[in-house]
């Protein structure tokens, strides 16, 4: 396997507050990462270091062996980091299809005739085929939720980061999106993933990093990470449902 | 006074195609702020330069209608290094560094433009098809370059909304105008999208210009004036919105024109009031679509 992407001590201070302690971690090609911790721990703040939505302090970042840490955030995009945001944040005046083909034709600089395939595949897959024509400040949350996550494949990502893709929906809706990202796995798309929906995570990824207070308490398989004392001790209190869900 | 049906038509037409122009005036300004929410304080300016380039291009004997074709290219051009090197730095700062910065162009091109070209009033001439007008009925006759100004608006705002909805870049501006975060994450980048939506606002203030020039005299110091007519366009019409921007136009030139009959010192008076009126009644204008977040 050859590495894809490498944090190395990126550190990220708003003032006098430093969000992001010198985390350093790596990414294997076709692996999925779970990132943990509670809220506010800076998980999404590294989220954008990796993205290019916020200007790392001091460290690294290299994707593909290239150092990104300068990149903004369109670059790295068309480089093929996708991202989806916590809260869906679609082109509310567009349809769900214009979303998607705008990602695609942007994302990695496609004509028209050559998204379509590419906009047809995601739609199929995210399960809003029937809904393409729908202005998407009109759907819902869950198909807004999908929306993003069609919106991140549609430019083509290598690299998929996604901050909190189940949050807010039922186990039901939950059970459909995880089979959604096993085949997105599945068509070799590396994947880091924060989720406090703990089952559903450890379900998808290889391994998870803990964070919290900006700094990586722990790394290790699912089973290590959640069965370790450290991350008991900062989940104290909160009930880690163990069971996958298959 | 004689307000005969003639008359009342005759009036509802010049202050109709009066609006073409107006729209023309309006569509630049509204695009700037729809998609960056940057309020372009030297708009008339850019207008009245417009008509100076068109009138430099007079004095190697091009006329006012064919050099279009010369200065919309050359302002689409400005406006590019304009917004990438100049404005995309104010943005994101509040609202007082853009609007700062755009008061001051409006100085600087009133300024240069006086010096060049004096305070002496200058107009463009277009020939023959300046006074030329069409004969419908013995008392209502239409100029024909009153026609041509609303025609050619029309024919803008059909391209901009052919733009906007079926090409790949037009979609990008309208991702761009309601989440340029999110249009990042696409893959858009936001600040070269807005200097060219700075180039297309200049392209089409380029033919307000000479539109301007060819009729009626110009000096130096006329762009506040356009700015302010631009301004009631776009209160009247709705910010953002294409279709409103023309009802704006009309709007504002028939209650000119009306205004006008009833005494020809009400002529921007009456312009200023039903701008007023919209303001007081419907403070987001009569078709709004831009929204903040």
């Amino acid at each position: 396997m050859t590495m894809l992407l490498k944090v190395d001590k990126a550190v990220k201070e708003f003032g006098a507050l430093r969000v992001c302690n010198e985390i350093s971690f790596e990414i294997q090609a076709g692996e999925a990462l779970g990132i943990l911790g509670p809220n506010g721990a800076g998980k999404t703040t590294l989220l954008n270091l990796i993205a290019g939505d916020l200007p790392l302090t001091s460290g690294r970042i290299l994707f593909n062996d290239q150092d990104v840490s300068g990149q903004p955030a369109n670059k790295r995009c068309t480089m093929g980091i996708g991202r989806t945001s916590q809260i869906p944040r679609p082109f509310t005046g567009m349809t769900v299809y214009e979303n998607v083909l705008l990602a695609a034709q942007y994302g990695r600089r496609k004509s028209e005739a050559d998204s379509y395939h590419v906009c047809r595949d995601v739609l199929a897959l995210t399960g809003l085929l029937p809904l393409w024509n729908t202005v998407a400040g009109n759907l819902r949350l869950l198909d807004r939720k999908r929306l993003e996550l069609a919106r991140a494949l549609a430019t083509q990502p290598s690299l998929l980061l996604l901050d909190e893709i189940a949050g807010g929906l039922t186990d039901h809706e939950v059970h459909d999106l995880l089979a959604i990202l096993r085949q997105i796995r599945a068509q070799g798309v590396t994947i880091i993933w924060i989720e406090h929906i703990v089952h559903a995570l450890v379900s998808v990824v290889d391994r998870i990093i803990a964070i919290d207070f900006g700094t990586l308490l722990i790394e290790g398989t699912p089973d290590e990470v959640i069965h370790s004392e450290t991350f008991r001790q900062v989940y104290f209190g909160i009930d880690t449902d163990l069971e996958p869900v298959t | 006074m004689d307000l005969g049906i003639d008359r009342i038509i005759n009036m509802l037409v010049q202050g109709v195609l009066l609006g073409g122009l107006y729209v023309l005036y309006g569509t630049g300004l509204s695009l700037i702020f729809g998609v960056m929410r940057l309020v372009n304080l030297a708009h008339g300016d850019f207008i009245v330069l417009s008509a100076y380039i068109s009138l430099i291009l007079a004095g190697f004997g091009v006329n006012p209608l064919i050099s279009i074709v010369i200065v919309v290219p050359v302002m689409f051009v400005l406006g590019l290094p304009l917004q990438r090197f100049v404005l995309n730095r104010t943005l994101g700062k509040g609202i007082m560094p853009p609007l700062l910065i755009t008061f001051g162009l409006s100085v600087i091109i009133q300024n240069a433009l006086q010096l060049g070209f004096s305070a002496d009033t200058q107009g463009l001439d277009a020939g023959a098809l300046e006074t030329a007008s069409i004969t419908i009925t013995p008392s209502l006759s239409i100029g024909l370059m009153p026609l041509l100004t609303f025609v050619i608006a029309i024919a803008v705002l059909i391209g901009l909304q052919v733009f906007f909805r079926r090409t790949r870049l037009g979609r990008a501006f309208r991702a761009t105008s309601d989440d340029p975060e999110a249009a990042e994450m696409m893959g858009i980048n936001s600040r070269h999208v807005y200097a060219l939506a700075m180039g297309l606002s200049l392209a089409i203030v380029a033919i307000a210009g000479i539109l301007l020039g060819v009729r009626t005299n110009f000096a130096p110091a006329l762009g506040p004036a356009r700015l302010l007519l631009a301004f009631e366009t776009v209160i009247i019409g709705g910010l953002g919105s294409i279709w409103g921007t023309l009802a704006g136009g009309i709007i504002l030139g028939l209650a000119q024109t009306i205004g006008a009959q009833i005494n020809p010192a009400y002529f921007q008076l009456s312009g200023h009031l039903v701008t007023l009126l919209v303001l007081v009644f419907r403070p987001t204008g009569l078709f709004a679509v831009t929204r903040d977040k």
